[in-house]
């Protein structure tokens, strides 16, 4: 198991190393590199550019560069932000928590939908509430997510005027119930395509494992109802862990969209200010951190995944 | 593969075509232009000469829809062309050749499929300021690692069958035994991975439009309908129901179509 775990972080560090050159490589494929914001504002001087550039290290060769990057990146110096000057790991640790908030809500709220919705399905298959939870689930897969959330606007804020339509709390109030009233329709709305997509995978491992020798055994031996879904579940849960971790990318796309949309102040909307102002050192540390965290949590899911069930080899 | 699945396929199929008609014939449906600007009909409702009303321009948003329809179905399924060659070409080479490509050519698939796909476009999109053709391509290059893990496995098993041992042993080289002895084999699994590129494109497409940095304006796309309807929704809905709802309709259209093609596949 150990040399397991081994091997996968000797396959992932490679991977890291691949993925960095791509986020590094993306931030130079600009006309006029880093600093092509200031190259149009016709009040900076070209020679406060030229500054700049030596400043930033632009002045280099790009190996170099990319060394200097990369180990400012290992090291937690991630450079400092081009709009406000400050440093890259503040303004994105100050974003982090509303993200974490916004998207563990969001497991919680599909994961809460998928259960029931797939292990329903699969034992009633071909019922009417497998059929309508089929329509339902290909109508969430193919949802526009930011099309969603301005619907969900526009009914239960601006219509029904029951929820709040953005941000995460109203001005000056803190309470719990404020709270959560500002996050209800961004969970909902980062959920429902997981809420689909994973109930779709429940139901068909749920009905592959109500197949399996064992259950029948367990019928044999006078289990009904509840524990023979015990019994298949178990089985049928393992794979769906391995989806939803591998969905972590996924969810982040999801998460610019989302609090794009909601005004929520979470990583998602840092990422669309920064795109909006060309804040290259912020935008590569977006990238650079989002895809390590898919990486480490695609590492997890092999290696847990192997702890649960040992005939995997 | 059920009965009611197939009729469910076959009106997805259907209701695609219909989509695909009304684009090409938009301009000789409708008796507007799609920037034809009308002062004196600003956010106005949807009525019997506005079926889906005008917005603050008092441009036809029904009329803008049609030749949406014509840009995001060309982004759509141009894209997931453009994922099918590319997958098709490094998944192939990767099942063939296996070894060292083969461990190159998957690190570079994990490498794309680690980094979130929209804020990766986004960024291009916003440095590049694609033109069409251009959104194609990238949308296309963001999306053919799914299919290139779906050719590499199917072509590993098939390179073991009998038929490629029969090939090479009549002096076919690679080239010619992937081409011509592989590629009909792999299509079905390729085709179910493409059309869900197509889906998938439809949604990059309109979330980067949405976001400013994909279809710029004047010309209509879903997404950029929806990004100049942002600001105007509370007053005049309906400038932002209908580019959705097409979005919606065709996604859901296309993913049907992709699950009765893995029945059949």
């Amino acid at each position: 198991m150990l040399r397991y775990a081994a091997r996968r972080i000797a396959v992932a560090v490679p991977l890291l190393l691949l993925i960095s050159m791509l986020v590094f490589a993306l931030t130079r494929a600009a006309p006029g590199g880093p600093v092509e914001m200031y190259l149009a504002n016709p009040n900076v001087r070209p020679e406060d550019i030229e500054r700049l550039r030596v400043a930033l290290g632009l002045d280099q060769p790009l190996l170099e560069q990319y060394l200097a990057w990369l180990r400012g990146f290992v090291t937690g110096q991630w450079g400092y932000s081009f709009v406000d000057g400050r440093p890259v790991t503040t303004r994105i640790l100050e974003r982090l928590p509303a993200t974490l908030e916004l998207m563990v809500s969001s497991l919680v709220v599909a994961l809460a939908a998928a259960f029931p919705l797939g292990i329903i399905a699969a034992l009633r298959q071909r019922g009417w509430f497998d059929r309508v939870s089929t329509v339902a689930s290909f109508a969430g897969i193919s949802l526009p997510v930011f099309w969603f959330g301005l619907v969900l606007q526009l009914v239960f804020a601006i219509g029904l005027g029951w929820l709040p339509s953005s941000g995460r709390s109203a001005f000056g109030a803190g309470g719990v119930a404020d709270r959560l009233e500002h996050l209800l329709l961004p969970a909902t709305v980062l959920a429902t395509v997981h809420a689909a997509a994973w109930s779709r995978f429940l139901r068909s491992s749920m009905v592959t494992a109500l197949r399996e020798p064992f259950v029948t055994a367990a019928r044999a031996r006078g289990l009904t109802g509840r524990s023979v879904v015990a019994h298949a579940l178990r089985t049928a849960v393992l794979p769906l862990t391995t989806v939803v971790m591998l969905d972590a990318a996924i969810m982040v796309s999801g998460a610019v969209v989302t609090e794009s949309v909601f005004a929520w102040p979470g990583l998602g909307s840092l990422f669309t200010e920064a795109l909006a102002r060309r804040d290259y050192t912020v935008l590569m540390a977006f990238l650079m951190s989002t895809a390590t965290a898919v990486v480490v949590l695609n590492l997890l899911a092999d290696v847990a995944y192997r702890v649960v069930d040992p005939r995997v080899t | 593969m059920t009965g009611a699945h197939r009729i469910v396929g076959r009106m997805a199929l259907v209701g695609l075509l219909a989509m695909a008609v009304l684009a090409v014939l938009a301009p000789i449906l409708t008796p507007y232009v799609p920037d034809g600007i009308d002062l004196a009909n600003r956010r106005a409702p949807p009525s019997l000469s506005h079926w889906f009303g005008t917005d603050e321009l008092g441009r036809d948003v029904c009329t803008r829809v049609l030749f949406g329809a014509r840009v995001s179905l060309a982004i759509g399924l141009l894209s997931a062309a453009v994922t099918a060659v590319v997958g098709f070409v490094i998944g192939s080479v990767s099942g063939y050749a296996r070894g060292l490509l083969d461990g190159v050519l998957m690190r570079l698939t994990d490498t794309m499929l680690s980094v979130p796909r929209l804020p990766l476009l986004m960024i291009l999109a916003a440095i590049l300021d694609p033109t069409i053709p251009m959104l194609i391509v990238l949308v296309g290059l963001a999306g053919w690692m799914e299919t290139a893990r779906v050719v590499r496995a199917e072509v590993l098993s098939l390179r073991e069958r009998s038929f490629v041992l029969a090939a090479r042993a009549c002096g076919a080289r690679p080239p010619r035994i992937v081409g011509r002895h592989l590629l009909p084999n792999v299509l079905p699994a390729a085709m179910v991975a493409t059309t869900l590129a197509v889906a998938r494109g439809i949604l990059l497409e309109s979330t980067l439009s949405f976001f400013g940095v994909g279809v710029q304006p004047p010309t209509a796309s879903w997404g950029n309908m929806l990004y100049q309807a942002q600001s105007t929704m509370s007053t005049e809905p309906w400038v932002a129901i209908f580019p959705g709802m097409m979005i919606l309709l065709t996604v859901l259209a296309v993913n049907v179509l992709g699950d009765a093609a893995t029945g059949a596949a």
